[in-house]
């Protein structure tokens, strides 16, 4: 330290912003120094989102003050929050699908460059922070992660002097955080200092000097991260001790779900092929699939829930039936249940009601019949998943899109749940879901697989992956390696399954 | 950027109030549109609003007339909402209109006299058959061969129409109609009976009024109109839970045409009476503004489907009484549906005033 303490890079005081139904920030107070990575951790809606969208300039306080570098400032627009030297690496992307990478960061950027001449810049931060991305693919034929990619690369470009990073490694391979982390350290090292915005424990204890932790728009308080446990996060988190959960070791039953050399060619020009898989789950038993997205997730999934019928090689069955011709209505009527990745738009209707929302895969639940909406029976199965999975909402009558991300996913996988699958597909079931609702959706997992349903998760993230699954396999580059059973894997195994074979998948 | 002492706040949930306020706002701001138009144009503006808007109705004829117009328009907005709620945009009611009446019409002039007392339930039904056929084919050309259905069904208005004038100048020509492009007069059997003696409303009307409730219930009750809207809202949706999208186009399209079809056919045997060049003043094209006023929902639609006839029956006062230009009516139409997209924004958003930031 010199004589002279150099200001903070940016102070906030009593930050207080309301919502016509929710005090979203009560009076908060942060300050994150000079090359400082610092943490703002905290459940969904304890109001992160809001105070990261008040400093990038997207929503205004209705109290409180900002100081930027010791001078007092009013950030009005995103633009002006540019300007000054704050980049966001935001949770929800805002890209345009139609346009390729380097259009749609050309486009992002202040200051006006081609996309052609942003080419070679973008494959020179790619490259420097392990990001691989190529400037002229589609964005519209890209995984969530690889959209993520995108963010990351466009806010670097700009060189900020403070970045905010919401949640960005849910969607790296291990090596990949690793290599993130190390960039983040050495950007740090010049001086940028860094939000973190995050509920990974770990990671937060590996990587950041500070946190200040949220719960319901207040500050509940501050930590060095590297001095604390887990535990002790996760208390000034949520506010009380987590439970650990287990995964009581038992005999799988019949196979209920099998894949035999089942091969597809990619619909999609930049989509992945998959080839020649073997999978098969049993009764009772959960298996997981590993794998950085883009990898043959997305095809997988379609392939599996029927939504995507088409020619391929090998044979699919569901419950002793060959299914390969039949259509995601018939896979369910002979058991499948199915939470898919994207809440909004594919696995609920973002302006119905969650009654209607129940209706929408249950109609072999009693919920119609002769033609006709039985809509009480419907309201009932809503107002029993709300309350068994704590969906924290006005009412049955709310709409999707009313409900945070996380509470959604409750609800969505309580819905599916309650139909009793024979077997059951769960893409990244806790995706930006926080400690209390991913805990509440594992522990459903598990009850599931406990009364004998075939469980199959697909995920990015590791370590959900090893506390839920009985089996794992890794998908790269449309293969998938034979699924062996947890005790005999590491984490570092599968990450350098995900990033090995990748790679001579590549060469 | 200068500060406005408000700004455009989004509401925590759309406003049900508004929802049904803003067609009501729309209309009074029409209104007051209407009398600075009216007062530039030099005539007196409350005189002009008068006999706009009172002067057509006071008259048991007169209303009746409201009713004559609000008929077709309702039957052919009903079934395009269906559509545009499971995102099928059909554009082409006035040809569904059209194909409707043609084949309604043919029925009418060729087995009038054979059916007897049969003959309307078979001339309506033959209607129907010719709009949701017209329909099918833009259903066929979009599930085969993923064409835009808004672009198809359009153009097979002019197509519609063009068949009826070739119809009417040649074979179906009245040889005793002194080379008009009309038909010969329908029988008295397969004429549509009138509600009231001295006015022109006929069946239709009631007829349409049993229609809408039976669209309320297939959209709020029927699974099938459960799907509908499924896959209108969310596409991705409806693949996950397993809808046939292609089943939904296709009833989105049959639908619509054969309710566009009903109106065709009930024109040509209600008060025209006889198939002619024109049959219809654009009510397939003025139902797409009845839609969206009426917020898709088959009550509003009945109860916008007669401002909607009363702004024609007004168009047609001011010619008469005021001198004025037929656009008239095209004015007021166009007026009512910018106000009413304008109004819709506070749905969603509302007014909130600045809070005055002392630094």
């Amino acid at each position: 330290m010199n004589e002279v303490l150099p200001a903070p890079r940016l102070t906030l005081r009593g930050i207080t912003k309301r919502y016509p139904t929710i005090l979203a920030n009560d009076a908060i107070d942060l300050t994150v120094a000079v090359g400082e990575i610092h943490a703002v951790m905290g459940e969904n809606g304890a109001g992160k989102s809001t105070l990261m969208k008040i400093i990038y300039g997207v929503t205004r306080p209705d109290a409180g003050s900002i100081e930027w570098e010791g001078r007092l400032v009013s950030i009005s627009s995103p633009a002006e929050a540019r300007h000054l030297g704050i980049g966001m690496v935001f949770q929800h992307f805002a890209l345009f699908e139609t346009l390729s990478v380097a259009e749609n960061i050309s486009l992002a950027l202040d200051e006006r460059i081609t996309p052609a001449a942003l080419a070679p810049r973008i494959r020179d931060v790619a490259q420097r922070y392990g990001l691989p991305i190529d400037p002229a693919r589609l964005v519209h034929s890209m995984s969530v992660g690889e959209r993520q990619r995108v963010e990351i690369v466009r806010c670097l470009l700009q060189s900020p002097k403070l970045l905010i990073m919401d949640e960005p490694t849910s969607v790296l391979t291990p090596q990949a955080v690793q290599q993130l982390f190390a960039t983040l350290r050495r950007l740090a090292g010049e001086g940028m200092s860094i939000l973190y915005i995050s509920h990974k424990l770990d990671e937060i204890r590996t990587l950041c000097d500070n946190a200040t932790v949220l719960r319901a728009g207040r500050v509940s308080g501050t930590a060095r991260p590297r001095e604390e446990s887990n535990a002790s996060l996760a208390r000034l988190m949520v506010g009380s001790d987590l439970e650990e959960q287990t995964l009581i070791p038992r005999e799988a039953g019949e196979i209920r779900l099998e894949l035999k050399d089942f091969s597809m060619a990619a619909r999609d020009p930049f989509g992945t092929s998959l080839q020649h898989i073997d999978l098969a789950v049993r009764a009772g038993e959960i298996v997981g699939i590993a794998g950085v997205s883009g990898n043959g997730q997305a095809e997988l999934l379609t392939a599996l829930s029927g939504e995507a019928l088409g020619a391929h090689g090998g044979s699919i069955s569901l419950c002793g039936q060959a299914v390969d011709a039949l259509g995601a209505a018939e896979r369910r009527r002979i058991g499948l249940g199915f939470v898919p990745e994207e809440r909004l738009g594919r696995g609920a209707v973002p302006a119905m009601s969650l009654t209607d929302n129940a209706l929408l895969t249950g109609a072999r639940a009693g919920m119609v019949g002769h033609g006709l909406v039985k809509r009480s029976v419907a309201r009932l199965a809503a107002r029993a998943t709300i309350s068994d999975f704590q969906v924290k909402c006005a009412s049955e009558l709310s709409a999707a899109e009313r409900l945070s991300g996380g509470n959604l996913q409750k609800f969505i996988v309580g819905r599916e749940i309650r139909l009793a699958p024979k077997v059951m597909l769960a893409a990244q079931p806790t995706w930006g879901v926080d400690v209390g609702a991913a805990q509440l959706i594992h522990h459903a997992l598990i009850a599931l697989r406990d009364s004998g349903s075939a469980v199959l998760v697909i995920s990015e993230e590791l370590d959900e992956l090893f506390s839920l699954c009985d089996r794992i396999a890794v998908l790269t580059a449309g293969r998938l390696s034979p699924p062996q059973p947890r005790a005999q894997l590491t984490v570092e195994a599968v990450g350098l399954l995900m990033t090995g074979t990748r790679e001579s998948a590549h060469a | 950027m200068p500060e406005l002492p408000w700004r455009l706040e989004r509401r925590p949930e759309p406003s049900k109030v508004m929802r049904v306020a803003a067609p009501l706002i729309a209309a009074a701001a029409m209104l007051v549109t209407g009398f600075v138009i009216f007062a530039v144009l030099g005539k007196e503006p409350v005189n002009a609003l008068t006999v706009f808007f009172v002067e057509p109705l006071t008259s048991v004829y007169g209303w009746g007339e409201l009713l004559l117009k609000a008929t077709p328009l309702a039957l052919c907005a009903l079934g395009l909402a269906i559509g545009f709620r499971a995102n099928v945009w059909n554009i082409g009611a006035e040809g569904q209109l059209t194909l409707g009446a043609i084949c309604g019409g043919g029925v009418a002039l060729f087995f009038g006299v054979k059916l007897g007392a049969l003959a309307l339930p078979v001339i309506l039904v033959a209607g129907i058959a010719g709009g949701a056929a017209w329909a099918a084919i833009p259903a066929y050309l979009r599930t085969r061969f993923n064409t835009s259905e808004i672009l198809v069904s359009l153009m097979l208005v002019y197509i519609a129409q063009l068949l009826l004038a070739y119809l009417l100048h040649g074979a179906w020509r009245d040889p005793e109609g002194f080379n008009f492009p009309q038909s010969k007069a329908f029988d008295d059997n397969t004429i549509l009976p009138t509600l009231l003696d001295g006015q022109r409303a006929t069946w239709a009307f009631p007829l349409m009024l049993l229609l809408a409730a039976l669209s309320w219930g297939f959209s709020s009750r029927l699974f099938a109109g459960y799907r509908m809207l499924v896959s209108g809202q969310a596409p991705a949706a409806a693949a996950y839970a397993g809808f046939n999208e292609r089943r939904n186009v296709w009833l989105a399209l049959l639908l619509s045409g054969g309710a566009a079809g009903l109106a065709g056919v009930c024109e040509v045997v209600g008060p025209i009476g006889r198939l002619q060049a024109d049959i219809s003043p654009g009510y397939g094209f003025a139902a797409i503004i009845v839609a969206f006023v009426g917020r898709l929902h088959p009550l509003g639609i009945v109860l916008a489907a007669l401002l909607m006839s009363l702004l024609y029956l007004g168009g047609e006062s001011v010619q008469l009484g005021l001198q004025l230009p037929a656009a008239v009516t095209g004015l007021f139409q166009g007026l009512l549906l910018f106000y009413l997209l304008a109004a819709d924004l506070f749905v969603n958003f509302r007014f909130r005033w600045q809070h005055v930031a002392v630094a």
